[in-house]
């Protein structure tokens, strides 16, 4: 565990950098991570995504596989690679702020 | 965690059961949700995970199977195999694992390469006309190892 400083706060993170406590997030958190992850600017379809991501971990303890990604964000999975070139939910995950899916699919 | 990164893999499907089909699967969207670049090459038998006339039809080997524990004369009773692996599908579902034609086109969708084992196609007169059409290209082992350049090599 160690703390950097995210949009000006103090947030504890995960060795891989995917925040412990899923309330110390917010929008401006979500950029600054996006940044450091090559994404330059989150565009609606980015969002709708991490949101579809966060939502689903909040409501289910869970984060969803890549295939109910694909299937209910409302994002096929073509374009989900293409927003999110280094894996979509891994860094989904962690520009929402919940924990690194630990699922295999 | 190791200090160096995989960042490429290719990975040889080389059996036609359902057991010698998914674990290659697993390990290409694996990678790809890594971000690893990952390449996937048919082989033989393993050439009916793309073959549009098979890969809805692919079932567990029931016969010279232990890993089922089964009596080697039931593995043999005929039906056993498709219901095996209708009992394994259930299964696979709720635990969001895809059937393997969904499961091949989500990985080509994420941007893994699809490639044909060009000695097995003529082995099987097999075409492009057979395979679907995410698979990219036939092509000889040479080509295979070109393409692989850089990368690591897992055979399944």
């Amino acid at each position: 565990m160690t703390t950097i400083t995210l949009a000006g706060s103090p947030i504890e993170v995960d060795a891989e950098g995917f925040l412990l406590d899923a309330q110390q997030w917010n929008a401006q958190i979500a950029e600054e991570i996006a940044r450091e992850n090559a994404i330059e600017q989150l565009t609606d379809r980015h969002w709708q995504v991490v949101n579809f991501m966060r939502d689903t971990y909040l409501e289910t303890g869970s984060a969803p596989s890549i295939r109910s990604l694909g299937k209910t964000s409302g994002v096929p999975i073509k374009e989900l690679y293409e927003l999110f070139p280094k894996g979509p939910a891994k860094l989904a995950a962690k520009i929402g702020g919940i924990p690194k899916p630990r699922g295999c699919i | 965690m190791s200090d160096t990164t995989i960042e490429k893999v290719s990975i040889i499907i080389s059996k036609g059961s359902l057991e010698g089909i998914y674990p290659g699967l697993i390990m290409a969207n694996g990678a790809r949700m890594e971000g690893i670049e990952a390449n996937l090459f048919f082989t033989f038998f393993g050439l009916d995970a793309i073959n549009k006339a098979k890969h809805e039809h692919v079932k567990v080997a029931t016969v010279g199977n232990p890993g089922l524990h089964l009596a080697t004369w039931a593995g043999g009773v005929p039906g056993i195999s498709s219901l095996v692996t209708h009992q394994l599908a259930g299964e696979m579902e709720k635990l969001d694992i895809p059937p393997i034609p969904e499961f091949v086109e989500m990985i080509a969708d994420s941007g893994a390469g699809l490639y044909a084992c060009k000695a097995s196609g003529d082995l099987f007169k097999l075409s492009r006309d057979d395979f679907i059409p995410q698979v990219k290209d036939t092509i000889t082992v040479g080509e295979f190892y070109a393409l692989a350049g850089g990368g690591q090599i897992i055979f399944t």
